[in-house]
């Protein structure tokens, strides 16, 4: 369904442009209808860039990222429309991915401008209805509030009912549980499950390895741009063979299992022009 | 005995009332102790942590007393307050990274902080730079802007200033929850080694992460909706836990190893009730499994096993 081929993105820094700053060097990978495929990595790995690629929301530098076959880099008008049907992208915070000023079901009506301007109103309500229950929301609790009536839990899902509008196929989940609370964190993780069991595509970007492995089928390692270990979830997660991957799982908290204390000295290295 | 809270009510100014953030909060804290101050986003950690150092302009000190090491701590009188401020009591900000001033090279605004409380910087130059050593950062760094460093530089930078005094109480705000789990790991472990050199006596290290504090913390607290749910050293709190709450809190946290397909996970149906008006009883009760006829009362916290205290009719 989505594959990445040796994808790079590089910047321009510096003064003038300067200097060059590989954000993501040579990324592959896959993801395939009812999988879902962890993007882990640190801050500056680079794990949100390859989010952000796939949605159109940065170009591309070199590779090719290509859904069903087609190379997404070159869409426009009237088949982005369609590509943006099938793919659709949840970001970490809530609170600002919805306009303060606006109702937060406006997030909806917008979708049905583009998509279905031609809908009734009656098969309408019945289809955000059918969303919102997918992503277990009363629709009294959260139709026609502000954004800021509502919890970040419900606004997240508010954002995955949206997505579900559509006939979404792959789903871009940028951190979208990091900022919720632990309580709700879980249901949203949930609901995730429960769409990638009717056969939704999700590209799981986190920083947490604990929740990374909780859902995915896959995991991918990021450090620095570049894929340092790739597999099934429970094999990275339970034996894993790249340094990187072993000293990051070693600092994750974890109960029931305490830190070997390394004391100090162990600071990582400040990241690079941070 | 370092620190005392008793009673204390602390509850923000807003148009429409006041809004009950800490609702009658009372625990000790020993010398040489690292508390967890654990819940859930709107459960009152941070007014708490505040509290015990600045009220902002919407906070009011409604009831109750603050005692550390047995000089009583005037928190409703800000000009009084700064007599303790960095010295007794000192706050590593939930936003360390914007924390320092822009505008000075570290090693001044350092010096201006110091000249402030009445201390002179070059008495305290030597200690400035071993702090420095211990949590890695070069002394060329007091010659650097704070945009020079880096998100964990600064978070570091940040600790050695708040503790630079020594102070007998240290509250943590969140201070990882910016962090990369292995700068988070660094900044933890900081707190402990700070505490073991004896540089600040008592640590309230206040997060939202249970599975970090229990890396930590000798004892952990755990609020709900403005009220203290449950107290215990680490390991019976999180190996023995009494208070329905902390049990499905711990219950929602996914570990690695578990999975989805293996086992799936439940979060607590329900949200916290608005502290504008709360209810009476037990403010849990709405979201909590065994709740019965009496816990519209509200249930005391008490001692249920050595050190571990509980509010919860079924549980003690």
């Amino acid at each position: 369904m989505l594959r990445l081929e040796g994808v790079t993105k590089r910047y321009r820094v510096g003064t003038f442009g300067s200097r060059e700053l590989v954000a993501v060097r040579d990324v592959s990978l896959e993801v395939r209808p009812g999988e879902v495929v962890a993007l882990i990595g640190q801050s500056g790995s680079g794990k949100s860039t390859i989010g952000r690629m796939v949605l159109r929301l940065t170009s591309v530098s070199g590779g090719t990222i290509s859904f069903d076959g087609t190379d997404v880099a070159g869409l426009k008008g009237a088949r982005l429309r369609a590509y943006y049907g099938h793919v659709q992208g949840v970001f970490q915070d809530p609170f600002s991915s919805y306009n303060p000023v606006f109702k937060a079901d406006r997030t909806l009506e917008l979708v049905r401008e583009t998509y279905f301007p031609r809908l009734g109103e009656r098969p309408w309500r019945d289809k955000v209805e059918a969303s919102l229950a997918a992503v277990r929301l009363d629709p009294g609790q959260v139709l026609g509030k502000y954004p800021h009536q509502l919890s970040g839990g419900q606004l997240q899902r508010l954002l995955v009912a949206r997505a579900l509008l559509l006939d979404i196929r792959l789903l871009v989940a940028d951190e979208i549980i990091s900022m919720l609370d632990a309580s709700t964190r879980i249901d949203v993780l949930n609901l995730l499950g429960d769409l990638k069991a009717r056969g939704l595509g999700i590209l799981f970007i986190t920083h947490d390895l604990s929740l990374g492995n909780y859902l995915s089928d896959t995991a991918v390692i990021l450090h620095r741009g570049e894929v340092v270990e790739t597999g099934p979830a429970e094999q990275v997660f339970a034996r894993p063979v790249h340094p990187y991957t072993r000293s990051l799982l070693a600092s994750v908290p974890q109960l029931h299992h305490k830190w070997e204390r390394t004391g100090h000295g162990s600071w990582e290295p400040a990241g690079e022009g941070a | 005995m370092s620190l005392r809270v008793d009673n204390l009510k602390v509850w923000y100014r807003t148009l429409r009332g006041e809004v009950r953030a800490l609702d009658g909060v009372s625990f000790t804290i020993a010398d040489g102790e690292l508390v967890g101050l654990a819940g859930e986003s709107g459960c009152g950690k941070s007014t708490l942590g505040k509290s015990l150092i600045r009220l902002d302009g919407r906070m009011r000190h409604v009831d109750g007393s603050v005692e550390l090491d047995g000089k009583e701590l005037p928190i409703g009188d800000s000009e009084r307050m700064n007599g303790f401020r960095f010295k007794e009591v000192s706050i590593i900000p939930q936003y360390a990274m914007s924390a320092m001033n822009p505008t000075r090279k570290i090693g001044l605004l350092v010096a201006e902080l110091l000249a402030s409380r009445g201390e002179r910087p070059a008495a305290v130059r030597d200690e400035l730079l071993r702090r420095l050593a211990l949590v890695g950062l070069e002394p060329e760094v007091l010659d650097r802007y704070p945009i020079e460093l880096s998100g964990g530089m600064k978070q570091r930078m940040v600790m050695v200033i708040s503790t630079l005094l020594n102070p007998s109480l240290l509250i943590a705000d969140e201070v990882t929850s910016a962090l990369d789990v292995s700068t988070q790991k660094a900044v933890a472990e900081t707190l402990v080694e700070l505490r073991d050199r004896n540089v600040v006596k008592s640590t309230i290290f206040i997060t939202h992460d249970l599975s970090l504090v229990y890396q930590i913390a000798d004892s952990i607290i755990v609020m709900y909706a403005g009220r203290l749910a449950e107290r215990a050293p680490t390991d019976a709190l999180v190996g023995s836990p009494r208070h329905p709450y902390t049990r499905m809190l711990l219950a929602a946290l996914p570990e690695v190893g578990v999975r989805f397909a293996d086992q799936r996970l439940e979060g607590i149906a329900g949200s916290p009730p608005s502290l504008l008006n709360p209810p009476a009883g037990c403010r849990f009760r709405d979201r909590c499994p065994l709740a019965v006829a009496r816990c519209a009362e509200q249930p005391p916290f008490v001692e249920v096993a050595p050190d571990h205290y509980v509010a919860c009719w079924k549980a003690s």
